[in-house]
């Protein structure tokens, strides 16, 4: 059996926010939930999608830090940036391919999805792939990812020319091999949805 | 591919090597004349001056280095050509008294992150300060104190060989002078005992910090403040006990801490003074022209920066040049997150199947 690696499929995000909230319970960055979920309106549907940090083999926050204050631990997890070294210019912020790091203005520090290191350096799921309930997040053996879902985990990335490789996987269909990542645009953003106020994804806007 | 706007030249570790002897000969001039060729030396303190001329070499290697690294290197540069423009420097100099007043003396932002480590941090900044600014010109011959010939109740202190002020034995000011460095050295220990109780209790700290990097550093300030205490002790309340042994116990200390100086954590201290020059960039960038997100069209940044940091990832061989000609820089971060999403949601609709990744036929 493999070790346990963390697992997004970000189409099976139902937008009930557990992560959110777990995510700040977490004892790393109390009270400030790390995760993103980004609501997105589609013409046809509202996608939701939680986005942690994918822990880059070759991080490219770390490679544009000024400060080099981020580093990764020997076990793959590119932790917040260290709080003696941080000098919060934001160069993490704007280049991380992801869109991951956070800058947090009052106590001028980029902080970040750590895969809830104080849970997974002992063992544990990270909190947000322990809540969700619909496995968009998930925290599981290999075996286990390829016994119960129809795609294939990958976690090889092209960002233009630049391939990135991560430590955290996203289930594809079996024939992908990498995501190529062009600009998808969708037509329908919120300036130019008709006001609904039973949109759902106002809704879930407003509730952030 | 565009050229650097501020290129590295030759070998990085000549370059280090070079601007450590640099500011290690510094020292050792700054040494030999502020001591008035040695006058003023005592030469029971040359091992503290002896590593502090090494340390003065590892600083200058390592920060060196440090500004060898693309991105640190534009920041060292723009920082410096925002802060000196003419039209603004008067502006930026009082600008920087502010900044400096909050961020290094208060250290705010520390408080920000919780209570106990600004107790543990500004206990221990100022002790090390502190005991820093009286350690070191002793220590260099710059500064000496003596009795007046004729009043052995008076001492009067020299810098550089210049009198600067005398004061009277048994005065509020003589026992301030002489026990500085014990008020230093409990200020210290008033910093340690908070940030070891802060590391032994708090699970955030307990799960990364490392020995070498984050409690070695305490353990040596314990051992430089309590062993310089136990100097005072055997003076004033052992009639002297153990003297000698105490006293190379406490160099020790001291030179094994100037030698880890530029090398471990205690880096930052020369380091942090970068988070000034970065203020001013972001003060520029934010009155400057912002720049829009190719995707959603709202600003999300200075376009000083995103052409920076075009620049820099050009350097290090990050290349995010889209096949369309666009960049991928030029994509907001939410943008960039809901781009992934509908990749992925493309990917499965490309190969035929539902977006929730059942199999089913579409």
């Amino acid at each position: 059996m493999s070790e346990a690696a963390f697992f997004i499929d970000h189409s099976r995000c139902i937008g009930c926010q557990s992560c959110l909230q777990a995510c700040a319970e977490c004892d790393t960055h109390r009270g400030v939930s790390m995760i993103h979920l980004e609501t997105i309106q589609r013409s046809d549907s509202v996608q939701t999608a939680p986005q942690v940090c994918m822990h880059c083999e070759d991080p490219i926050c770390a490679r544009v830090c000024p400060a080099d204050a981020i580093k990764k631990t020997p076990d793959g997890v590119v932790q917040s940036s260290l709080k003696p070294r941080c000098i919060g210019c934001s160069n993490c912020v704007v280049s991380c391919p992801f869109g991951v790091p956070k800058y947090r203005a009052e106590i001028d520090q980029m902080m970040k999805c750590d895969m809830c290191y104080d849970r997974s350096s002992v063992g544990k799921k990270p909190m947000c792939a322990t809540v969700c309930p619909s496995g968009a997040l998930t925290f599981t053996t290999m075996e286990d990812i390829q016994r119960t879902r129809s795609g294939i985990p990958i976690n090889t990335w092209k960002f233009g020319n630049e391939v990135v490789k991560t430590r955290v996987y996203v289930m594809v269909p079996r024939e992908v091999e990498q995501v190529n990542v062009d600009l998808v645009q969708i037509s329908s953003t919120p300036t130019a949805l008709q006001d609904d106020p039973y949109d759902v994804a106002l809704m879930l806007e407003d509730a952030q | 591919m565009r050229q650097p706007e501020f290129p590295v030249r030759g070998s990085d570790t000549a370059h280090a090597f070079g601007w450590g002897l640099l500011v290690a000969s510094a020292l050792i001039a700054a040494i030999s004349v502020g001591s008035r060729g040695l006058k003023d030396f005592d030469p029971a303190l040359v091992s503290y001056a002896g590593a502090s001329v090494f340390a003065a070499f590892g600083i200058g290697y390592r920060y060196s280095m440090w500004l060898r690294r693309p991105p640190t290197r534009m920041y060292w540069y723009r920082g410096w050509q925002l802060f000196m423009k003419p039209q603004h420097l008067l502006g930026n100099i009082m600008h920087l008294a502010s900044i400096f007043w909050n961020n290094i003396f208060l250290q705010r932002f520390i408080e920000k992150r919780s209570r106990m480590r600004w107790t543990a941090h500004w206990f221990l900044a100022w002790g090390c300060l502190l005991a820093a600014a009286v350690t070191f010109p002793l220590s260099f011959g710059w500064v000496r104190f003596e009795t007046a010939r004729d009043n052995q109740e008076i001492y009067s202190a020299f810098m550089f060989g210049i009198p600067v002020g005398s004061f009277r034995l048994g005065t509020v000011v003589a026992e301030l002078t002489f026990n500085i460095l014990d008020i230093a050295a409990v200020m210290v220990l008033i910093g340690v005992f908070f940030a070891f109780w802060r590391r032994g209790r708090d699970r955030d700290a307990r799960s990364v910090q490392q020995f070498s990097n984050d409690l070695m550093p305490l353990i040596l300030l314990f051992a430089i403040s309590i062993t310089g205490l136990f100097l005072t002790a055997s003076t004033h309340l052992m009639h002297g006990l153990h003297y000698v042994f105490l006293s190379q116990l406490h160099a020790i200390t001291v030179i094994f801490t100037l030698l880890y100086l530029p090398f471990g954590k205690f880096f930052h201290i020369f380091q942090r003074p970068a988070q000034l020059g970065v203020d001013f960039y972001k003060k520029a960038g934010a009155e400057g022209e912002q720049a829009f997100c190719a995707r959603c069209g709202e600003a999300y940044g200075s376009r000083m920066q995103m052409e920076d940091l075009k620049a820099v990832q050009a350097e290090i061989g990050i290349r995010y040049q889209m096949a369309d000609g666009t960049h991928y820089q030029d994509v907001c971060p939410p943008c960039r997150r809901k781009n992934l999403a509908l990749a992925q949601d493309g990917l499965w609709k490309a190969h035929g199947m539902d977006v929730r990744g059942m199999g089913k036929e579409l």
